[in-house]
């Protein structure tokens, strides 16, 4: 397998297959997006007891999920850049970690936005509540760490510890619906059972959950593809980059 | 020449590490202070009526605890990393995981075992109903390692970093909020008269799982911090 993947450690490789790929999945993300949006918000049947105030649950659902997600693809980064000593996994969790901040932020706003209406209150300190504030202070801190050293490598390693280390907060925030009786409700989509949902409302909430992970996955490829040049400034292969892309686009050359 | 083992470097780590506080001896009653000046300030701000008191005791003595962990953190590692004796430590033949397991130790020593001594003092300054205090102190003993262990991930890796006091507080304290609410849930748990052993025991578990692989999360940080 190290074989096969060997190629793809090297950054130039790297930045034109994300290249490659962002167009697709960018393009893919917002004809999702759009449809989830405008499905969601406007075909799908208003909920018998919650109204129309539900429809929030569009992007509260897949924001919340990714930020999730998110962090555990920035702690298994961290984990290949430690055992494997790849300094692109580095630079994905750089890549990475705005982009999860990003989205626990937004989760929590529009969990908020969502509990006035239903809960009658903006904030409660929840079990889910709770441990997905901490997230969002993980991410935080591990951006904070990454930013306090001026030597990127050595912040890239500790921010990777740190992020390993606060990864035992996932499986809290996960299951912290089932484990303690709280206000927040059960998950909204369970893997092995199906949702006890009506697809009318479930179709459209796939779609948007699937717009938003290629969302963030061509944030994170376009973030990953800016962080390579940057390292890798003072390479040849950067320079005739540049220099192509100069000519190309003779516009860019005069404003810079 | 013949290393020595690994329980001797594991003894004399910790030996040395006791020797250098107990030659500043105002190290150890610094934070123990501290502890009873947070503890003090409480009556004075909510008001001195048991009822409130008592409710908030645990959660004040909890939180207190948090602070002088963070207040000690420095003198972990920054002495020696300034000296030169925590790059040393990592030429050591010897596990440098098991070493930093010594440091956590002594770390313990110092901040965890005189806030276990100290807390019934705490509860009786703040009123705490006696039928919790058992359970207080039992959440203290199998908490506070778990305190030391983070505290020391945190301290190694702001090591270098120069001025990490804030940072560090920004890194360790969401760390903790698990522990915090464990700890006063049980205590909690017992001022209400409901059994407050189920989460002692997911604390002494959290406890054990933290001493466990802590040590191997220290060591990497030192690795980093160091070169």
């Amino acid at each position: 397998m190290w074989r096969w993947l060997h190629p793809y450690a090297k950054p130039e490789t790297v930045y034109h297959l994300l290249g490659r790929w962002l167009p697709w999945v960018a393009g893919t993300a917002t004809l999702m997006l759009a449809a989830g949006m405008v499905w969601g918000l406007a075909f799908a049947p208003a909920d018998y007891q919650q109204g129309d105030s539900y429809r929030i649950i569009f992007v509260h659902v897949p924001t919340a999920m990714l930020s999730m997600s998110l962090y555990v693809g920035l702690a298994l980064s961290a984990l290949i850049g430690r055992v494997w000593q790849l300094k692109m996994a580095d630079w994905a969790l750089s890549a990475i970690a705005p982009v999860g901040l990003t989205f626990t932020f937004i989760s929590l706003v529009t969990g908020a936005i969502w509990g006035k209406p239903m809960w009658g209150t903006w904030w409660e300190w929840d079990a889910r509540l709770t441990s997905q504030l901490i997230l969002l202070f993980l991410y935080i801190g591990v951006l904070a760490l990454y930013h306090a050293f001026s030597d990127n490598r050595s912040g890239a390693k500790a921010a990777g510890i740190l992020a390993m280390v606060g990864v035992i907060n996932i499986p809290i925030i996960r299951y912290s619906v089932e484990w303690w009786n709280t206000l927040h409700q059960g998950s909204t989509l369970t893997v092995f059972e199906r949702p006890p949902m009506a697809n009318s409302m479930l179709v459209p909430l796939l779609v948007s959950i699937l717009g938003f992970s290629l969302l963030a996955a061509s944030l994170i490829f376009q973030r990953m593809r800016n962080e390579i040049l940057r390292q890798e400034l003072r390479r040849p292969w950067v320079k005739q980059e540049l220099a192509e892309l100069a000519t190309q686009q003779p516009a860019m050359k005069e404003q810079s | 020449m013949n290393s020595a083992s690994n329980w001797q470097a594991f003894r004399a780590v910790m030996r040395r590490d006791l020797m250098v506080v107990m030659r500043r001896r105002s190290d150890i009653l610094n934070p123990l202070l501290f502890i009873l000046m947070v503890v003090s300030l409480f009556p004075l701000a909510v008001g001195p009526g048991p009822d409130i008191l008592g409710r908030i005791a645990a959660g004040v003595i909890w939180v207190a605890a948090l602070l002088s962990a963070l207040l000690g953190s420095e003198r972990l590692f920054r002495d020696d990393f300034l000296d030169g004796s925590l790059e040393q430590l990592t030429l050591l033949p010897q596990p440098l995981a098991l070493l930093a397991a010594a440091k956590v130790v002594v770390h313990w020593l110092l901040s965890g075992l005189p806030l276990v001594i100290l807390a019934p003092l705490c509860a009786l300054l703040l009123k705490l109903p006696l039928q919790a205090w058992p359970t207080l102190v039992a959440t203290l003993v199998v908490g506070t390692p778990i305190l030391s262990a983070v505290t020391a991930i945190g301290a190694a890796l702001t090591v270098s970093l120069g001025r990490g006091g804030a940072l560090l507080s920004l890194l360790l304290l969401p760390l903790f909020i698990p522990l915090l609410i464990f700890a006063s849930g049980a205590v909690e748990a017992s001022l209400v008269g409901t059994a407050a052993w189920p989460q002692v025991l997911l604390l002494g578990g959290l406890s054990l799982l933290t001493l466990l692989l802590a040590p191997f999360a220290v060591a990497a940080a030192i690795r980093v911090s160091v070169n």
